[in-house]
Formats: C-alpha cells, structure tokens, sequence
C-alpha cells in the first residue's frame, strides 16, 4: 500500500532533503514505523517516548489525526500523510 | 545604537536550544517546539529608564530596547499608546473597588491590539527583504496586516474562515489585500498557510514571523506598568484565542523588573477569558490537564478567539496556574450582556472578545477567585463597530416619528416639562 508523508523543513536533514517520502502501512502509526525504518534519524524528531511530539500535528488527507483515531488511524492506497509543525496562529 | 544590539537570538520554548536572530525560523530544529525572542537583560538595563521612555512619544515604540528590530520601526510607526481607563461605573456595577480598561478598541490603525504585532512583524519582513506578506486571521489581524501592509507598499494575502464577519473581511479588502475565503475553521486556514510558507517561503506575520510578531504584545503590558505609575496591577484578565497575549503581557511584567525599571517583583495573576463555544485553554486549566484538547469545530460569536487549538495554549494554561490566576469561559448570551454592560457604564465599544473578557471577568469575581478589593485590569483588545451584528438583536429598533411635537410627546409620554436646568 502506497502512502506519502510530507516532511517538513526541520525534518528534511534527516530525510536527505526529500519533502515527501513514500512509505508502506495500514495505520498512521506503521506508517510512521516504515519512514523511521527508512530514514533512522527522523524517529527522535517525530516522537518523544513513544508520543508524537506535542508540537507536530499530523494529518492525514488534511485531517488533523487527533480528530480521527490518533497513531490507530487507518490508510488506504494513496493517502497523503503531512507532518506539519504546530507552532503557528493566533 | 541599533536596539537589536540587545537581542540574544531565538530561543526554543522546549528545549532552550538559542538559533540566530538572523532568519525567519519559527520552530526548533530538534523538538519542533516554539521559538521566542531572548534578550540580554544586563546589556539592555544600562540604554533604558523611566526618563527616557516618557520623553519619546506616546506610542508603543518608545520601549524599541525591548523590541527585536535591527533598525527604527519602518512599518506602524505610531501605532499603540492607547488609553488604560480607570472604570469606576463599571467597577461599581461589578462590585469591586478599582478597575482599569486597557482599551486596545482604539487602537491605530485598525481598532485592535493586532496593529502592535503587526507593526513589528512587517517591520522585521521588512529588514528580512520580503516583499509578499500574509497572515492567517479570525479577522482583527487581517484588518492589520492589510492596512500596515498596504501602507509600506508591500503585497499581502490574506486566509481566513470563509464564515468570518463580512465587516471583518471588507475591512480587509477594502485595503487591497489579497484575501482567499477558505471553507474551514480557523485551525484549518492556520495548517493550510503553514503549508503556504513552507513552500513560497513569504512572511506570514503568524506563521514564520511569529517569534518577532508576539513580541509586539508586550507593549500592552508595558503601558498598563506606565500608567499606573510604573507598577504592575494584582489581577490581569486577558481573552485568550491562540494564547499568546497573555504570556506576552506577563513576560513585558518580568522584563521592567528585569532591566530595573520597576524594582518590586512582578505578583501579577493572570486570568484567562474564553467564549464556551471554544475554550480548549479554560478547560485546561479548569480540569487540571497538563495539555488543552483541541476543539474541531468551534461555535460562538466571538469568532476572533475562535481557535480550537490554540499554538500558545499549553503555555498559557500553564502561566495561569503558575502566577495563581484562573481561566473561565461564557455563553454568547452573557458576551452580549458584558459588551452592553461596558458601552453604558464606560462608553466603550468593544467586539465580542471584550464582552467574553469582561463576562468572564464578572464570572471571576462573583466566584470570589479576583477579590473585590484589589487592582483589576480588563484587556479589551478589539472595537464592536467590527462585530455589530453581535448586538443587533439585542438592542431595540428605534420608533420613527413624524417631525412634530405632539408625536414626540405621544411616544415619551412627556406631556409637561421636565425639570431640567435652564439651557438659555
């Protein structure tokens, strides 16, 4: 199954500059795993005890995951998964 | 000397980590947590007094040692210096002994304490050489970023909810932005112009110039100090919509006692004011929760606080509980009531973020949290001629008459005289 994340700019050291990264995964969560396992340096980056780090917002086809079913949330063939950082508005 | 001389760098919330001042960073490389302006307190304490504040005009640049441009302010040169009230009507009204208005509803130019963050953003944008400039609003930052962009020439473009006041967005156009109605909430605008920057790269006040634009606030802190003689009141109440006024507010506090300016230690508490319809940071702090939960879809009329997840939201709830404040919240009804209650009591006329802090201020004391003998002062940071609409059905029609004095008489029931003074 063909999943795309977009990293963003704090992230992309780790993923040799890419700003989108084609990973495999039924859930938000094994998704995540296969990018980690494919670029290593981007699991501190992204998570904080196992927790997604409070300051980065992920979404999956522009919906925020904390209004769906978190790291459980699951993914079809093509879906677009965006890390954005939370820092912004207001 | 230039008075950024005395800024640090930017500074990570999370992990303390300092990045230069050099480039429009918004974020941590290492924890993607928030970036501040750090100063140099020691260097700054030596170029600043009393004296020299008061000898500049009134406006919120006269404290520029504690704001981060490189050079003069190039864009709002006079914005802010507004007006702190003493409200002794509405005090009476409210019960309690002393009580201040910081009225940002006149702030220049566009009527909401946003000129202040603005004016700073696009001053840096500016330094930064960026031509395209842009925000995402509930609207007072829109009317901002449209009327300082267009006075310094640069291009804006303008994201907001598509639901927004129409007075909110004509008085954004009407400045010849660029303004894109987005079909979303405010949280969804926010993560679309994230998108935006991180791609085209351009100066969104909030969004990559959002370390320097929240330094801007703190000017309303710094004038509430002045004008109360250089000292700092005991009960702050501020509305909270991203959440970060109300840090901003208290470190303007810590930094006059920083840099000698004010001698007593700041004991200022801070209290929070949200509209129920959106209160991820009230219900924070009200439940003991270490972190807000987002609210998806907020529904109030005060739309200009209405972010469901607010980016300064964990460090407002936290300020709150560590100064000894408190954060409550209010039905659309009782905002109404609290912007009636302060246009006949003080004559001020403030958007419905003003009724939601001073319904929520009511609210505070009537729970015995703000004491009834102590100094309050209500942050009202926006004007009721943008959010008109809030009032209406509230307000009575006025009856026509025909132009005569039987009718006039017919409708007052006055039929002798009233005792008056003589006018003649």
């Amino acid at each position: 199954m063909a999943i795309t994340i977009q990293i963003p700019p704090p992230l992309r050291e780790q993923t040799g500059g890419r700003a989108e990264v084609e990973v495999s995964g039924a859930t938000v969560q094994a998704a995540l795993a296969d990018l980690i396992r494919q670029y290593p340096g981007t699991a501190t980056k992204i998570f904080d005890n196992g927790q997604i780090r409070p300051y980065i917002n992920v979404f999956v086809n522009d919906e925020d995951i904390r209004y769906l079913d978190e790291l459980n949330t699951q993914l079809t063939d093509g879906v677009v998964v965006a890390l954005i950082p939370a820092v912004a508005g207001g | 000397m230039a008075s950024n001389d005395f800024v640090l760098g930017l500074k990570c919330r999370v992990c303390g980590k300092l990045y230069p001042k050099t480039a429009a960073r918004f974020y941590c490389d290492d924890d993607t947590g928030p970036l501040e302006v750090a100063y140099d307190y020691e260097k700054v304490a030596p170029h600043v007094s009393r004296a020299k504040f008061q000898a500049r005009p009134r406006n919120m640049w006269r404290y520029k040692e504690l704001l981060p441009l490189e050079g003069e302010p190039t864009v709002g040169p006079q914005v802010g210096g507004t007006p702190l009230v003493r409200a002794d009507r509405l005090a009476e009204a409210l019960g309690v002994e002393r009580l201040w208005i910081k009225n940002d509803a006149v702030n220049f130019p566009t009527l909401s304490f946003k000129d202040r963050v603005v004016s700073v953003a696009l001053s840096k944008a500016r330094e930064f050489g960026m031509r395209m400039v842009g925000c995402a609003s509930t609207g007072n930052l829109a009317n901002s970023v449209a009327a300082l962009g267009s006075s310094a020439g640069l291009e804006t473009i303008i994201l907001v909810p598509a639901d927004l006041e129409k007075t909110k967005i004509y008085g954004t156009a009407v400045y010849g932005a660029r303004v894109i109605k987005v079909a979303g909430t405010y949280d969804q605008v926010n993560r679309l112009c994230t998108q935006i920057v991180q791609e085209f790269g351009w100066g969104f006040v909030n969004v990559n110039l959002r370390p320097f634009y929240a330094e801007g606030s703190k000017t309303v802190g710094f004038e509430i100090a002045e004008d109360l003689g250089w000292r700092f009141p005991q009960h702050v109440v501020c509305p909270m919509a991203g959440g970060a006024l109300i840090g901003k507010i208290y470190k303007a506090f810590q930094e006059l006692h920083a840099t000698g300016i004010v001698h007593h230690q700041v004991t200022t508490k801070m209290y929070g004011a949200q509209a129920s319809g959106c209160n991820p940071i009230s219900e924070c702090v009200k439940s003991g929760r270490e972190r807000h939960k987002p609210i998806r879809t907020p529904h109030t009329i005060c739309k200009s606080l209405a972010i469901g997840d607010p980016a300064d939201g964990y460090f407002a709830a936290q300020l709150i509980r560590n100064t000894g404040g408190w954060a409550e919240d209010v039905s659309d009804a009782e905002i109404v009531e609290a912007m009636l209650l302060l246009a006949r009591t003080e004559g001020i006329f403030a958007e419905t973020a003003g009724g939601t802090t001073l319904a929520v201020t009511k609210k505070l004391i009537e729970q015995g949290r703000i004491p009834r003998n102590e100094e309050i002062v209500v942050c009202i940071t926006g004007n009721g001629l943008k959010t008109q609409d809030a009032v209406f059905e509230a307000l009575e029609e006025p009856i026509t008459i025909k132009p005569t004095l039987a009718e006039f008489k017919a409708l007052t029931g006055l039929d002798e005289p009233v005792a008056e003074p003589a006018l003649v």
